[in-house]
């Protein structure tokens, strides 16, 4: 136990300050903790699908959860079933074989129900594309309301897509999905 | 020599590791199991190919590992067969190789006793299989059509009940299916239903350029991009007989190592918290998030993403990066030693870990279990030891064993894993010849082969590449050691508490992409 306290306070806190958030007005960190309490009256919950992915955007989103980045420290928690979400954090290419499995989840998922794709393939289909084997894109599936492209993107670039999309549905609640 | 005593007609193709290509009839195709088995080796992987659009036939293809290095066996299959002789009988990992060959290439084990679809859901174009050629493009399914029913084993008795798991998992995991039956908390059987992920890859690859497809390579399993990007490129170097500098096979060794130690850090962190530990966690992603940061900063990419490119590496790095990346390396393994007491004296932690999860190393040979998991059964294989090529031949590699083959014996592997690593990362760094880091690679326009063999941070990544007469790839098939190592899971995780499966299978971390392509 003494060893693991002595780490502890050797290393003490490292936890870095979150992006700003170009976005049109460039809002700062602290205003959009303020929106997802605004706008959600609570923390922000997130469910991750890996609808196809080739594992790395699951790498980068699960590095936002290290000390670094501390998202947790942000009020944004992973949780384990769709039904306690506010958001759905996708990846794709979405294989044939995840498109229902991603469509159950999305309907289980309550309002506001906001979907982030995260990663080329998820923006785009990426290097996959569409074929026998995946529906490309993850918009060809369920509404995105935000993408991050990248291969994979950073967790800062992650973390600016999930706060943006936040942000963008302020004022919006019932948004034109396409 | 058992090479010698396979009796075939091999030929050695131009790679860096010695790999040998023969074609072979019925009887020798069958025959070569039992000769391999007896010399002490191991099958590799099992696949299709078709080159009737060249007016030739369908064969069904076979790597095996020997001492002396890869063998890779041809049966060609006339128009009518579409069977060739099961390898399961004698290496049960091919079970699940030969289901997939049966939905992506149309070809069936004679005999084999598991017939279930693998791969395939039931959701593609019906009547041709994938890799096949004039395989029709895909139709669509209506929206709320599920994949077709599997027939799990059900276990049956008093008290006896089922816990079925995803594909959708309650963590930032890749999808699949595990269905537990329990009696109580205690597991009396697991059944693995894979395949979410397959995306076409490797119909994909015959998709694309040569010259480009490394890209693809790169992403057939994230985590492993760079060991998959490099197999790839050592397959199309081998093809087209080109020779890359020595500067560039160094750079390839220094990044591959580096790919190493991100993932075992990763692990490390992953498992203490899943023996609710979330310390561990905490101080090893700090520590994994340093080391990508350092690898943004030297390659442009935290995960070195196309690092590798065919000829070479893209990225040469100045001494200044050399000199910082040894620091580096210094300061990662004092805090890795610091933290390897915390886990070795942590009481709480060493129950959750030890006897958890045990495969011995009676049951890993058995099974084929390979890679590091391989390693923690006393199963010593590691291309980087077995084999003479560069750069691996002048850094005299220790490799990583342990006999317990429980959760903490993999544990352990992956702490004398990482600090090896960091060794061989350093000596790169003071050691690096100087010279071009990267080869002009002269596309060949006539058919050809070449394979590309590596040791990833999981285990052997193979890829067998072919190119036809046109310079287009026919096939390239990518095998990933998880093909070996999710069966033994299953074995892994009887009688050992429900609770305790998500700390079993981080202690394997097997990849599903790269699996279900």
């Amino acid at each position: 136990m003494w060893h693991v306290i002595h780490q502890i306070v050797r290393i003490g806190i490292v936890t870095e300050p979150a992006p700003r958030v170009t976005d049109a007005d460039g809002a700062a960190i602290e205003r959009i903790h303020q929106d997802i309490l605004d706008i959600l009256g609570q923390a922000l919950t997130i469910r991750e699908v890996d609808a196809g992915s080739c594992n790395g955007c699951e790498l980068e989103i699960s590095a936002l959860s290290n000390p670094y980045y501390n998202i947790e420290g942000l009020g944004i928690k992973f949780v384990a079933s769709p039904r306690h979400a506010d958001m759905l954090l996708v990846t794709g290419p979405v294989s044939r074989h995840m498109e229902e499995a991603l469509r159950r989840t999305y309907d289980a998922t309550p309002a506001p129900k906001l979907v982030v794709a995260v990663g080329d393939c998820g923006c785009t289909g990426g290097i996959f594309g569409e074929g026998y084997a995946t529906r490309g894109k993850v918009a060809n599936v369920i509404p995105v309301d935000a993408v991050v492209p990248g291969c994979p993107p950073p967790p800062l670039e992650i973390l600016r897509g999930i706060l943006g999309a936040v942000r963008r549905r302020q004022g919006h609640p019932t948004p034109d999905r396409t | 020599m058992a090479l010698a005593e396979l009796g075939l007609d091999l030929r050695r193709l131009p790679a860096p590791l010695a790999v040998w290509h023969a074609r072979v009839d019925r009887a020798a195709w069958s025959a070569a199991p039992h000769s391999v088995a007896d010399a002490g080796g191991r099958l590799v992987a099992v696949w299709g190919v078709d080159r009737r659009a060249a007016g030739d036939a369908m064969a069904a293809c076979a790597a095996y590992a020997l001492l002396e290095g890869l063998v890779w066996l041809e049966l060609r299959l006339d128009a009518a067969e579409q069977e060739f002789p099961d390898l399961a009988a004698t290496f049960p990992c091919a079970g699940r190789m030969q289901r997939a060959m049966a939905d992506l290439s149309g070809l069936h084990a004679q005999g084999g006793h598991d017939v279930r679809a693998w791969l395939d859901h039931g959701l593609w174009s019906p009547g041709h299989a994938p890799l096949q050629s004039g395989a029709q493009p895909a139709t669509d399914v209506a929206a709320g059509t599920l994949p077709a029913a599997y027939p799990f084993v059900r276990v049956e008795g008093d008290g006896v009940h089922e816990i079925a798991v995803g594909p959708v998992h309650a963590g930032i995991i890749e999808p699949a299916h595990f269905r537990f039956s329990l009696v109580g908390e205690k597991v009396l059987r697991l059944e693995e239903r894979l395949g979410y992920t397959h995306k076409g890859i490797e119909r994909r690859f015959t998709e694309l350029p040569p010259l480009e497809a490394h890209q693809l390579a790169g992403r057939v399993s994230g985590d492993s991009t760079v060991a998959y990007a490099w197999a790839y490129c050592m397959a199309l170097e081998s093809a087209w007989r080109c020779e890359i500098p020595d500067r560039a096979t160094w750079l390839r060794a220094l990044i591959l190592e580096r790919e190493r130690v991100a993932n075992h850090l990763g692990d490390l962190g992953a498992l203490g918290n899943d023996a609710a530990l979330s310390f561990g966690l905490a101080q090893f992603s700090r520590l994994r998030e340093d080391w990508l940061r350092l690898s943004k900063e030297a390659f442009g990419h935290r995960l070195m993403m196309d690092g590798v490119v065919p000829g070479g590496v893209a990225t040469d790095l100045p001494q200044a990066m050399l000199d910082r990346m040894r620091k580096h390396c210094d300061k990662i393994e004092q805090e890795v030693r610091a933290l390897k007491v915390i886990y070795d004296e942590h009481a709480g932690m060493q129950d959750r870990f030890l006897t958890t999860g045990l495969v011995t190393p009676q049951l890993a040979a058995q099974l084929g279990l390979t890679g590091l998991a391989g390693r923690a059964s006393a199963q010593s294989a590691d291309l980087r030891c077995d084999h003479d090529w560069p750069p691996y031949d002048r850094l005299g590699v220790k490799m990583a064993t342990h006999r317990n083959g429980d959760v903490a014996a993999r544990v352990t592997v992956r702490f004398e894993e990482t600090f090896e690593s960091l060794r061989l990362i350093r000596t790169i760094c003071t050691d690096l010849p100087g010279g071009p880091t990267r080869a002009d690679l002269q596309p060949q326009v006539a058919p050809s082969i070449g394979a590309g063999w590596v040791e990833g941070w999981r285990g052997e990544v193979l890829v067998a590449l072919e190119i036809g007469a046109d310079g287009r790839i026919v096939r390239c098939h990518c095998h990933d050691p998880s093909w070996q190592n999710w069966p033994v899971v299953e074995h892994a995780v009887i009688g050992n508490i429900v609770a305790d499966f998500p700390l079993i299978n981080k202690s394997f971390n097997l990849s599903y992409s790269g699996h279900d392509l």
